[in-house]
């Protein structure tokens, strides 16, 4: 066999043995301690000892939305950061980007997902949904088509739906406090 | 010839005259480039050929071609994992399996395949996952292969024996050679866990799978693929709910065929078939046998001068991209300082056992040679103080008034991050 270990003993820092803790769990160590939310958002851990299964809260100050408290349930699971956690919209909402089961269309969490992008990166690019919904990615092509035909329509839908109003049939989540 | 008669009766049982004749010319004398320790003749085949044991990790495309060139090149003592078990369309590359072994473990019938073609080998079988196993069991191997499929199982293997590797025993350092193919492409490498780069350090040149926008997915559907990705990702959970698509489950796969069928006859969208929804739905990437032979060359070669030094070995990442003629290339991939898995600082600090944790946290900012602020602690699978969020922040704080020695075993291990470090700090922790 070749001596490695020759090789290692000019190296001392990084002869130290290693903790257990795997790479996907000191990653979202990292990410979470160093999120930087403005106060718009807020996140819930329902067990607290549970770093992979939380939710986050958003709250738009401004914009179309203003006054909602929208609640996104995020998954992580241990090929992160190669894959993107999941999210999922807990409420039934009335969003050009966001469907009625929940799904999220936002890039970084799918097609543009990178590692170097974080928890941070995510929860952003879910709050600026709620200040420019984007009609030209719809997932809910009914909300996005009002969107780009009538403003004033749209806003008054999704001003009903956030009281928990229904629209065409379907009955939306109270999100107003 | 003489000369080979002679030193291959020092071999063991079970060698008829010439068997290594090939390989011997390599083993019996120095050439320019072998390392200094090389002892040529008798010594180092008798630990190729009695000593050392080997692992290979994945009895698939590669593990097969793999396991047969090991056993030609002379190791005796292989074992092999696989969690699989053999499909139908295994047949046309991993030539260790036949019809009637279809629905057995890939790794049962390799070992039996290799053991009765090639006499005197001992291939070693377990039919499960590497994650079954623990550091005993890997430290009894002198060398791993991985031919694996999914990055999943190389970063837990890797992090394994990245974790083993003990300051004070040579032996835990165990020399990882990792092989992949996707389609004409290919890589081979060499992971000496703690010296060169692992592969953590390397993921992010890791192809992103295919992800289609899921507006497209949902409304303006172009592909077959778009409509069984409709089919798994939006119909399944809508009309399944918590159910769990499995996607070894045929029932499941015909479902998801069914339902993207129609929604591609629907938007006029030809091309949606049984096997394509296999495909996506399981990320399959057609296997082509001449790839997975020339990487799995490219790894036994690797292991075979890595374990008798008879050759300077591959430093450290080869490449071959076969897509438009041969082309391959080899660098050397180097070590990140960031890397969660091999990479951050590392420092052992010795505490009296009545420092709470706050003090240790006083501690660590003082400390002139790490330069931390806003340090967050846990251990393997428990925080000890989280400066943020701040529901966890509060939910640790009560820890700060708590004792090191409550929360930490003595020679236990503490994980910190804060903003001003690359990565990761390791703490391993002494008590006077």
């Amino acid at each position: 066999m070749i001596k490695i270990w020759s090789m290692k003993k000019n190296e001392d820092q990084a002869s130290k043995k290693k903790p257990k803790t795997s790479a996907a769990q000191i990653r979202v160590q990292k990410d979470l301690t160093e999120l930087d939310l403005p106060s718009t958002m807020k996140t819930n851990f329902p067990d607290p000892a549970d770093l992979l299964n939380f939710t986050l809260t958003i709250t738009p100050d401004e914009g179309m939305y203003k006054g909602g408290a929208f609640v996104f349930q995020f998954n992580i699971n241990s090929n992160y950061p190669h894959e993107p956690p999941k999210v999922k919209c807990t409420q039934t909402i009335y969003h050009p980007n966001v469907d009625l089961e929940g799904n999220v269309c936002l890039n970084i969490l799918r097609e543009d997902w990178k590692p170097v992008l974080n928890l941070n990166s995510v929860m952003v690019g879910l709050q600026y949904l709620f200040l420019e919904p984007n009609a030209d990615d719809p997932l809910n092509k009914e909300a996005a088509e009002e969107l780009k035909r009538n403003r004033e329509q749209f806003l008054y839908n999704v001003k009903t739906t956030m009281r928990g109003g229904a629209l065409k049939g379907t009955q939306y989540a109270k999100v107003t406090a | 010839m003489a000369a080979a008669v002679a030193i291959n009766g020092n071999a063991s049982s079970g060698d008829w005259e010439g068997r290594y004749y090939h390989v011997d010319q390599i083993l019996d004398r120095p050439g320019p480039r072998t390392d200094p320790s090389f002892l040529a003749g008798d010594e180092v085949k008798d630990f190729l050929r009695n000593k050392c044991k080997i692992l290979v990790i994945g009895a698939g495309g590669l593990g097969c071609e793999i396991l047969a060139n090991l056993a030609l090149s002379g190791f005796k003592d292989i074992h092999v994992i696989d969690m699989d078990t053999i499909d139908i369309s295994n047949l046309n590359r991993q030539f260790l399996f036949r019809q009637k072994d279809v629905g057995h473990s890939k790794a049962n019938v390799a070992a039996e395949f290799i053991m009765n073609r090639v006499p005197g080998v001992k291939v070693t079988p377990y039919f499960g996952k590497i994650q079954d196993k623990d550091e005993d069991y890997y430290l009894q191997f002198n060398l791993v292969i991985c031919g694996l499929d999914s990055v999943e199982a190389r970063r837990w293997i890797n992090a394994t024996l990245v974790n083993m590797v003990d300051p004070e025993n040579p032996e835990s350092l165990k020399p990882l050679i990792d092989g992949g193919t996707e389609g004409f492409k290919g890589q081979a490498r060499v992971i000496l866990p703690t010296v060169t780069s692992c592969y953590e350090c390397s993921l992010d040149m890791l192809n992103k799978p295919t992800a289609f926008p899921i507006c497209t997915i949902a409304n303006t559907p172009r592909l077959p693929e778009h409509c069984i990705e409709w089919a798994s990702v939006l119909e399944w959970p809508r009309v399944h709910g918590d159910k769990k698509m499995d996607t070894d489950n045929p029932e499941h796969i015909q479902w998801l065929y069914q339902i993207a069928l129609h929604r591609a006859q629907e938007f006029k969208i030809e091309g949606v078939t049984y096997s394509l929804t296999q495909g996506v739905v399981k990320n399959i990437i057609p296997a082509i046998a001449s790839t997975n032979a020339i990487i799995a060359a490219s790894c036994c070669n690797e292991a075979f001068k890595i374990a008798t030094s008879s050759a300077a070995y591959l430093n450290n990442y080869f490449m071959l991209i076969g897509t438009d003629g041969v082309y391959s290339y080899t660098f050397e991939h180097e070590k990140r300082d960031d890397c969660p898995v091999c990479g951050g600082e590392s420092l052992d600090i010795t505490l009296s056992k009545d420092w709470t944790v706050e003090r240790l946290i006083e501690i660590l900012v003082e400390r002139q040679d790490i330069q931390v602020k806003k340090p967050s602690l846990s251990s393997p699978g428990k925080q000890i103080y989280f400066q943020a969020p701040p529901q966890l922040e509060e939910a640790t704080r009560p820890n700060l008034e708590k004792k090191v020695s409550e929360l930490v075993a003595d020679g236990g291990e503490i994980t910190v991050t804060a903003t001003t470090l690359p990565f990761n700090l390791s703490l391993r922790v002494k008590y006077t």
